[in-house]
């Protein structure tokens, strides 16, 4: 994966291509990607509820996006993550997710996510994430 | 003395509720997970798939892949130990579950730890229901590739227990 054309981080990963993710903005250290809802995704058929899954999928791909646009990051992998599960996501709503990689250190990214339907007051769920940091080597003098 | 109930029926009545619980949740058929069972063991298996990849230059899974897996596992194995008693005890039948689904629990959260790269190759999760109370469930899941000891991933969920119907005021 390479920092040079961020617009294609989603379509490298076929995992994200298959989810329909869409990115709506990326800029030094912070993305928003976005999600169609799909009868697939769904994880109650009671409810037509999207799986948490999925959420934790757009949440992790919106994190490791937020980590590859910071200046000077070459490539990325995500070490932990958590998601904590607000309210369901309203059924047939697009789905959001915002992360922010807030502080890197020589080998790690710190990020934080949140993802939101039509109702963007209310989050249907957030997160919290260690990625590994990889800089891009200095030409040695 | 009453005879035991002949084995072919005992394993229908279980992997028709299993299959019945997992064909259920259509996030879990997208991704191809499947369920083998031993006696009320379960493992959680993904069968490798190119559009699960995250990575397409290592090649390696996808962490939502992984977390999606997990998740499901986790979600499965807390639904069967549910079930597993009211089946068992004849006061569910397989047939009765497919016509009223029984009400999944919800995810409060879930926290990923990615060990080791997911390899192009299929996975393997186990889940272990850590304390299940009326409301609030912990569950541990563990996932492997080629070798069981040495984990690719592993995660910890909470999760809320669907509540049973209020019982009846008898005013109605």
């Amino acid at each position: 994966m390479s920092s040079s054309d961020p617009q294609s981080f989603i379509s490298a990963l076929p995992f994200a291509r298959a989810l329909g993710m869409r990115l709506e903005a990326i800029d030094a250290g912070e993305a928003r990607i976005s999600m169609d809802w799909d009868a697939r995704f769904v994880g109650d058929p009671a409810t037509g509820v999207i799986h948490g899954g999925a959420v934790s999928a757009l949440m992790d791909t919106c994190g490791g996006a937020a980590v590859m646009s910071y200046p000077g990051a070459t490539t990325t992998a995500t070490i932990d993550l958590r998601i904590d599960y607000m309210r369901a996501a309203t059924p047939g709503q697009r789905i959001t997710a915002r992360a922010i990689c807030y502080h890197v250190t020589r080998n790690v990214a710190f990020v934080r996510a949140t993802a939101h339907d039509e109702d963007t007051n209310n989050p249907v769920a957030t997160a919290a994430g260690a990625f590994t940091f990889d800089r891009a080597q200095k030409v040695p003098e | 003395m009453k005879h035991p109930e002949p084995v072919q029926q005992v394993k229908y009545r279980r992997d028709t509720a299993l299959q019945t619980l997992v064909g259920a949740i259509p996030y879990a058929q997208f991704l191809g997970i499947q369920f083998e069972r031993h006696g009320d063991e379960l493992t959680a298996v993904l069968p490798f798939d190119d559009s699960l990849i995250g990575n397409p230059i290592l090649p390696a899974l996808h962490g939502g892949v992984i977390a999606s897996f997990l998740e499901v596992a986790a979600i499965v194995e807390l639904s069967w130990a549910m079930l597993w008693e009211e089946l068992e005890s004849g006061r569910l039948s397989a047939e009765s579950m497919a016509q009223n689904m029984p009400r999944l629990p919800k995810t409060i959260d879930f926290t990923i730890d990615y060990l080791r790269t997911g390899l192009p190759r299929d996975a393997y999760a186990r889940a272990r229901v850590n304390r299940s109370g009326r409301r609030y469930a912990s569950v541990h899941v563990e996932a492997w590739q080629d070798n069981r000891a040495r984990l690719f991933a592993q995660a910890t969920g909470h999760f809320l227990m669907p509540q049973p119907p209020l019982p009846p005021t008898g005013r109605d």
